[in-house]
């Protein structure tokens, strides 16, 4: 099928603009976090298009996604949307998301597009979002055409048959804009099933005034992290970091990196899940950091509240461990940015420093919802809204676009969060390039509610690692059964 | 013209005829269901309806694998065996039975002052007593999020004074007391008015009366004021049981600053919240949402029968 391109003009790059990071980033990738967006209505029934062919100059006729979609009444063009529709007779997109550049991405797209128009209506970061959805699925109709949705929650929609299957609708001609990482992320059986934009590579960011201050040397392994610790601790200086109850996603991607893969899910056999969650490198990761906070040299603060901002920026840690949208989401919140920033990253701390293991944490994707009347359009959009990424769309995401990681504006920007640090160069491209890809259980938001009740237990001493592993793994493997899975145990 | 005359002749001699005639002619009936119908209306579609529609889910079950399936009175079954629903459970009947004594002491405390103080600082003191209630539940909680928070609220400014650093009050064994302490805030007012109101409503003459016997103004208040005002204080008791069995608001907003601590199913109605929106367990939500009312309906009812019975009151 002819998709994608035919129709959309590119989005010119403007370099001459300096890659700017928008002030204020909403908490993006985190879905534990406080909801603070004013929440919109829902946008009504989405729907359909009139058009037939390209009529734009964009547009290079033959076969384009408008056409094959069935032709979408005025009254079901959704409306009450965020950004301005510059050509009102257009097939109309309603399109939820919350990234930050997402104003400026829906106006380029719409700008390129005479055919197809985004209708765009912010309905919350994270779980806000997926409430709405999920309530829109239940009820069968209220979903948007396309939806922003993080990586880890794909399967939670997938087994609902929420999601259109992109590769019907020509995505796998992007299969090469991927890394392998990235594609094992978005796809299930085979077919793609989402467009990713963002990524979120995790690394070390430390304090260089702290590390200086008390003569510390950047850790490569998690042993020179104790041992960081254990010296800042005997100086009588601040916590070395922070190991919260309230960020499972955090947790998740430390037990992946130590070698745990918890889930194996594929839509293939769509009542089957195999669950490994008490295994040797979870309980080695709990009891590591459980050992450092029983030491006194990790806090345990939360990460969605306010507090842990404030530890941050106020020297109480001198390192946090964070993806790359982190320091988009700290803009903002009183730190110092350019030469006079004291903040540095580093490549995340290895259990071997022989075979290094990346992992990521949160990233957005864009999908289309099996509601939508106008598939082939919404597909366009998915695919196209963020396919020609430039300083302006990008923000402070990192992208997953490979060739948007190869732009040598990309490479060589210099981050003023980390005092003008080359850190996509250092340290993002290359843990990104490094990810295997995870995979994610069918029901995320109740496996993560269940890792913070056990990280509450095991990170205050009340349960071992080993006797919270196992309860976690007994619950969500009946959980599991009682929803109709059989599960498969390793 | 005639009709009146003969329908207001008719009326003064013979009653029983009239009610016969209303009887049989349907027209003044049908003005009261008018008059009636724009509450009914409301009251059958956003209360009724919901209710019977709700009742109607929670027969059924639906797994994420699976489909939907009549399970009868399962998920009843489910929910009473259920440590998730139970442990919330629990803890909102302890914390009813910390929180109303603390409650209805601090409101009739503070109306039997200001029922005795009649000065200007007493009408202003009324109106502060009663200002928290004014001000919106979620507003309120997360006011106190920011009070507690050892980071940077007036707590970690005025530990930070001694050198020593602010308690997590929102952590796994703290939270009780500062749930506690934030709904003590937000309602002793309203109830403050309500006793207030009642104390307002005694005879004075009983004052005088007893005065005149040699009861002290301890005695006129233990003895006299809050006998009288019994009743205000059962009202009190009753709204207070079901809102705190239902509590739901301040856990919710202060749960993302407590770390885990706060559950997702700390509560009954939160389980049934999160269980519906976040975990998309629709029709099991709406049997932890009928259980939750089984329960309060029960209490409620246990509580009015024995008050009824020993002070003859309501």
């Amino acid at each position: 099928m002819g998709v994608a391109h035919d129709c959309g003009q590119s989005i010119p790059l403007d370099a001459s603009l300096a890659r700017s990071r928008l002030p204020g980033l909403g908490p993006e990738q985190r879905s534990f976090r406080v909801k603070k967006k004013a929440l919109i209505a829902l946008v009504g029934l989405a729907v359909v298009s009139a058009l037939t062919a390209c009529s734009s100059p964009g547009g290079s006729g033959g076969s384009t996604p408008a056409a094959t979609d069935k032709p979408q009444s005025q009254a079901d063009k959704p409306s009450n949307c965020d950004n301005k529709i510059l050509y009102p007779s257009a097939t109309r997109v309603s399109l939820w998301g919350w990234s930050p550049t997402l104003p400026v991405a829906v106006d380029a797209f719409d700008k390129a597009h005479k055919d197809v128009q985004i209708c765009w209506t912010n309905a919350g970061a994270g779980s806000a979002e997926y409430q709405k959805f999920s309530t829109a699925i239940a009820a069968g109709k209220g979903a948007p055409d396309v939806i922003m949705l993080e990586t880890d929650h794909l399967n939670s929609f997938l087994i609902k048959d929420a999601l259109v299957n992109l590769s019907d609708y020509g995505a796998d001609k992007w299969k090469s804009d991927f890394s392998a990482g990235t594609l094992k992320d978005i796809s299930s059986n085979g077919g793609i099933y989402a467009i990713p934009d963002d990524g979120g590579p995790v690394a070390l960011m430390y304090r260089k005034d702290i590390f200086d201050q008390y003569g510390l040397t950047v850790p490569k392994t998690w042993a020179e992290y104790a041992a960081d610790a254990d010296k800042l601790k005997s100086a009588g200086g601040p916590a070395i970091g922070d190991w919260p109850n309230d960020t499972p996603a955090f947790a998740q991607a430390m037990f992946a990196q130590a070698g745990a893969d918890t889930f194996d899910y594929n839509i293939n056999q769509k009542t089957s899940l195999g669950v490994d969650i008490d295994n040797a490198a979870s309980r080695k990761v709990l009891d590591y950091w459980d050992g450092l906070v029983q030491k006194g040299e990790v806090v345990t603060t939360g990460q969605s509240s306010t507090d842990f901002v404030s530890e941050l920026s106020s020297g109480k840690l001198a390192t946090f461990i964070a993806a790359s949208w982190e320091p988009g989401h700290l803009t903002g919140a009183g730190f110092t940015r350019g030469p006079g920033s004291p903040w540095r990253v580093a490549m995340l701390p290895q259990w071997n420093a022989d075979s290094p293991v990346q992992v990521n944490w949160g990233g957005s994707t864009y999908a289309v919802t099996t509601q939508s009347k106008v598939p082939h359009a919404a597909s366009e959009v998915a695919m196209e809204l963020f396919g020609h990424e430039n300083q302006q769309t990008l923000g402070a995401h990192f992208p997953q676009h490979v060739k948007v990681q190869k732009a040598s504006w990309f490479v060589n920007a210099e981050d003023p969060f980390f005092g003008g640090q080359k850190a996509n160069k250092e340290v993002w491209i290359p843990t990104a390039d490094a990810y295997k890809g995870q995979s994610y259980s069918p029901f995320q938001d109740y496996y993560y509610q269940q890792v913070t009740a056990m990280l509450t237990k095991t990170t205050s001493g009340a349960e071992s690692s080993k006797a919270g592993l196992s309860k976690l793994q007994s619950t969500i493997a009946s959980y599991a059964k009682a929803q109709g899975f059989t599960v498969k145990t390793k | 013209m005639t009709g009146t005359g003969s329908y207001t002749v008719a009326r003064p001699s013979s009653p029983r005829a009239t009610t016969a005639a209303r009887g049989k002619s349907t027209r003044p009936k049908s003005i009261g269901w008018l008059f009636v119908a724009p509450f009914g209306l409301v009251f059958l579609v956003f209360l009724v309806a919901p209710l019977v529609y709700a009742f109607w889910l929670s027969l059924f079950s639906k797994g994420l694998a699976t489909g939907t399936t009549f399970s009868g009175i399962g998920n009843y079954v489910k929910a009473f065996t259920d440590t998730e629903f139970l442990g919330g459970l629990l803890f909102v009947v302890v914390f009813s039975v910390v929180l109303i004594p603390l409650q209805m002491l601090v409101s009739l405390a503070a109306a039997l002052v200001l029922d005795a103080v009649t000065t200007k600082l007493a009408r202003f003191s009324r109106l502060m007593i009663f200002v928290p209630y004014a001000i919106p539940a979620v507003i309120g909680a997360l006011m106190w999020g920011f009070l507690y928070s050892p980071g940077f609220g007036p707590l970690a400014q005025l530990f930070g004074l001694f050198h020593a650093s602010a308690p997590n009050l929102l952590g796994s064994h703290e939270v009780f007391g500062a749930l506690l302490n934030v709904v003590t805030w937000q309602w002793s007012g309203y109830y403050m008015i309500i006793i207030y109101a009642a104390l307002q409503g005694i005879d004075s003459s009983l004052y005088e009366a007893a005065r005149i016997d040699g009861a002290g103004p301890w005695q006129i208040a233990l003895r006299i004021k809050v006998p009288l005002v019994a009743s205000a204080l059962v009202l009190i008791l009753v709204f207070a049981l079901i809102g705190t069995l239902q509590f739901f608001t301040e856990p919710q907003v202060l749960a993302p600053s407590s770390n885990g601590a706060i559950t997702p199913s700390f509560t009954p109605n939160m389980y049934a919240y999160n269980l519906a929106f976040a975990n998309s367990q629709i029709n099991y939500a709406s049997a932890i949402s009928f259980a939750l009312g089984l329960v309060v309906f029960i209490g409620v009812y246990i509580f009015l029968f024995a008050t009824r019975k020993k002070g003859r009151i309501v």
